[in-house]
């Protein structure tokens, strides 16, 4: 088999995985922040600070799991069936939270609608984390298919993983409300930003000393030489692109913070990657195994190349389009 | 306690597919009306076409979130509930759900945001252009899933390696034989679909005496939309039926009853078929008019059900009622539409009470014939979820009965609670009816863009 498809496929899903939580984190985020908000007028600001995007944030996440369906059809039979009830768990979660932006508008009593985007968002987050956390600590594989319990996935580990989303995500969306609005609203979100900013910290180390300690093989990748050599640069840029968010914060500036968030969910995703390359079902399965006939891979691959360059240029053009602040008052469609 | 995964993995999909297929339905023609209206707007400069647009474009944002979200739910079950499939077929089917992805789902979401939020920031040639690629996403969406469907009922293009379909053919794949049909027959449903419930809303306001202008002009639309489309969905179904014969003959047998494929078949109106002793009670039937519709001859011969195990049968009873559903409420419909352009013909559509009062409560006819089809076709393949490749049976994951029973609840509670809403707010929003021209914001293209706050 040719041995670069799977490797370009990986780096492809794994793309699509780092822009879904990225671009779907920042508005979870606004979400999980959303009981925060003080009056009405102050949540339909932060609503429509995401609503022209939410959708198509949300579609990276089906281009994730539809392209492991695509280029790992293994791994992809082997994972969901793994983290059945959290990967329900989420899904149900946006169903709440992805109708409530819609709903809320028709609505006269928007309680329960706000109660339903900010639970629905904080649940997929925590969801999500969950089934990050689930797949690094590994899952029982025996003949090409899952061979453990339902209910394998449910560690304290798990639990770590799925808390620190909800507090990464949280950063994100306070970040980007820091960019996208104004007045007590964007107040509130650099205060809350710097706290987000500290729990991630707190819990990216956790995960950090954890994974090591519970894996021989992740401590083996980063400790011994010369990996190490190659690999301390990582922790270092998290430290300082994560003092660098702080002293922007701090400075009242706009944007920067929100990359600074961002570069910071890369490198965390990047410290991932070198634990468990090339594993997609740690501690078993490798890119190799699992993939697609290289046939599928490559007919797909021809499409993706065509087809992903455009959606980068439309989608980059809809955020230009809605740049700049949104305002208090200026209501949903 | 012990529960039958099997079945409960399909009640769930049965459950969510079912809740979600109501949704693209609707979608697919409302943005196709709304892409029409905005058309016709930028070409005449009516102000009223433009309400209409704008009117029509708030019901679809509530619609097409609900599609978006049960819609992701199905991405997943593939590899929740039926992982097997996934693996089994995953090089074959994969790509078309991954082509779907890639050009119609960015494609839908992120041209609906300028559809909905993009009125004061871009010039209307574009905001009408998003409207109508948001048509053509939805339409690309309807391509890719049913070539996906139709090759589980009609494979080719690929060889069996292990027991693992390997692609051979991609052009054979995505236009395997029964999917020109399939996509036809679907398309013109949504469509169909949407007209009567354009018709039903421009019925209300003018039985209201409110709106009477948009009304009036939804009305024409709708007839002159349904009164071609209607007739036209027996003409492809006809076919649709002809092409299932020949891949699929024991889904047919099923949708006619027939059991003894030695005799020519009755066309049976009514019927109870009784799956233990291989007859139908109670028949009201027309003799030989299967034979006719079929195969064109009146002592034509095609399968019966009795040329293959019991075991090898699909539901029968299942399939028989709900095609009969389907073609009722696609009779029903072709009559609305064309007594409703007779009306027009006269001049006394806007007038004739009674039809107007009909048409007016009509609104689901479409969703239901749409939902008793795909009933049909779905329940008519079984025992196999890709026919002759891979049974429903063997396609499951090994996950308890446990977990998809509590999940299955959850799914039940979940959309019960978001559909009544739905529902509940669409229906606001259709009394609430268009805004009075007064009301309708200019355009502002060349001003600020933070200028004059929201749409509304």
């Amino acid at each position: 088999m040719e041995w670069y498809l799977p490797v370009i496929w990986a780096g492809l899903i794994g793309t699509a995985v780092a822009m879904y939580v990225i671009l779907d984190g920042f508005d979870l985020g606004v979400g999980i922040l959303f009981p925060f908000a003080r009056s009405e007028s102050e949540r339909d600001q932060m609503m429509a600070s995401v609503a022209p995007f939410w959708d198509g944030n949300e579609t990276w996440l089906i281009l994730g799991g539809g392209g492991l369906f695509v280029a790992f059809p293994l791994a992809y039979s082997v994972i969901m069936p793994a983290l059945y009830l959290p990967v329900i768990v989420m899904l149900l979660a946006l169903v709440f939270r992805g109708v409530a932006f819609e709903f809320r508008t028709v609505s006269r009593s928007k309680t329960w609608l706000n109660f339903a985007f900010a639970i629905g968002s904080g649940l997929a987050a925590f969801a999500q984390g969950v089934i990050l956390g689930g797949l690094i600590q590994g899952i029982k594989v025996a003949d090409g298919a899952y061979a453990g319990g339902a209910l394998d996935w449910a560690t304290p580990f798990a639990f770590l993983s799925g808390l620190s989303m909800i507090f990464g995500y949280s950063l994100l969306g306070a970040t980007w409300l820091t960019l996208k609005t104004e007045g007590p609203v964007a107040e509130r979100a650099r205060g809350q930003a710097k706290v987000m900013l500290v729990a991630v910290l707190l819990f990216m180390g956790a995960v950090s000393v954890w994974t090591p300690f519970a894996e021989p093989r992740i401590a083996a990748r980063w400790f011994s030489l010369p990996n190490f050599y190659f690999l301390w640069p990582v922790p270092a840029v998290t430290a300082l692109t994560a003092f660098a968010c702080w002293r922007w914060i701090g400075q009242r500036r706009e944007a920067p913070p929100f990359l600074a968030a961002i570069v910071l969910f890369l490198l965390g995703y990047l410290g991932l990657v070198i634990s468990n390359f090339p594993y997609l079902v740690p501690p078993t399965l490798t890119i190799w195994d699992t993939a697609a006939a290289p046939a599928s891979q490559i007919f797909m691959l021809l499409g993706t190349l065509v087809l992903l360059p455009m959606i980068l240029g439309y989608v980059a053009f809809v955020y230009w389009l809605f740049r700049g602040k949104v305002r208090e008052g200026e209501s949903y469609h | 306690m012990d529960f039958d995964p099997v079945l409960l993995a399909r009640l769930q999909f049965a459950f969510t597919v079912t809740f979600h297929i109501i949704f693209p339905t609707f979608t697919i023609g409302l943005s196709a009306y709304i892409a029409t209206l905005g058309v016709m707007w930028v070409r005449s400069g009516e102000e009223r076409y433009h309400q209409l647009m704008r009117f029509w474009t708030r019901i679809f944002a509530v619609s097409f979130a609900m599609g978006v979200v049960s819609g992701l739910v199905l991405s997943y079950e593939f590899g929740t509930n039926w992982s097997r499939f996934s693996l089994v077929v995953g090089n074959v089917v994969g790509p078309l759900i991954g082509y779907e992805v890639l050009t119609a789902f960015f494609l839908e979401a992120t041209f609906l945001g300028v559809l909905l939020f993009g009125f004061n920031r871009v010039p209307p040639w574009l905001y009408v252009l998003s409207g109508a690629i948001v048509a053509v996403g939805t339409a690309m969406s309807a391509f890719w899933i049913l070539s996906a469907n139709s090759w589980m009922q009609s494979p080719a293009g690929y060889e069996l390696k292990n027991g693992i379909a390997y692609p051979t053919d991609w052009l054979a794949v995505i236009f395997n034989p029964t999917f020109p049909y399939r996509f036809a027959h679907m398309l013109n449903a949504a469509y169909l679909t949407t007209g009567f419930v354009v018709l039903a809303v421009g019925a209300r306001f003018l039985l209201a005496g409110r709106h009477i202008e948009a009304g009036r002009t939804m009305l024409r639309m709708a007839i002159g939309l349904t009164a071609v489309l209607a007739p036209l969905q027996l003409v492809i179904g006809d076919q649709h039926g002809l092409d299932t014969l020949k891949y699929q003959p024991i889904k047919i047998a099923a949708i006619e009853a027939h059991w003894d494929g030695s005799k020519p078949g009755a066309f049976h109106i009514f019927a109870w078929p009784d799956e233990k002793t291989e007859t139908n009670r109670y028949a009201l039937s027309i003799p030989n008019g299967s034979s006719l519709i079929l195969t064109h001859r009146l002592n034509g011969l095609f399968p019966g059900l009795k040329s293959v195990p019991a075991s090898e049968r699909p539901p029968v009873p299942l399939v028989f009622f709900a095609f009969r559903i389907m073609v009722g409420l696609g009779l029903l419909m072709i009559a609305g539409a064309l007594y409703g352009a007779f009306l027009w013909w006269r001049g006394s559509l806007f007038e004739t009470r009674w039809y107007l009062q009909i048409v007016a409560q009509c609104w689901w006819v479409g969703f239901v014939a749409v939902m008793a089809g795909w009933i049909t076709t779905e329940s008519g393949r079984q025992p196999w979820i890709v026919e002759k490749i891979l049974r429903t049976a063997d396609a499951t994951s090994p996950v308890i009965g446990a977990s998809i029973a509590v999940t299955l609840v959850l799914f039940v509670l979940a959309y019960g609670v978001v559909f009544s809403f739905g529902i509940y707010y669409i229906n606001r929003l259709i009394n609430r009816g268009p805004e009075s021209p007064s009301e309708t914001p200019r355009h502002l293209a060349g001003a600020p863009i933070t200028a004059g706050g929201g749409l509304h």
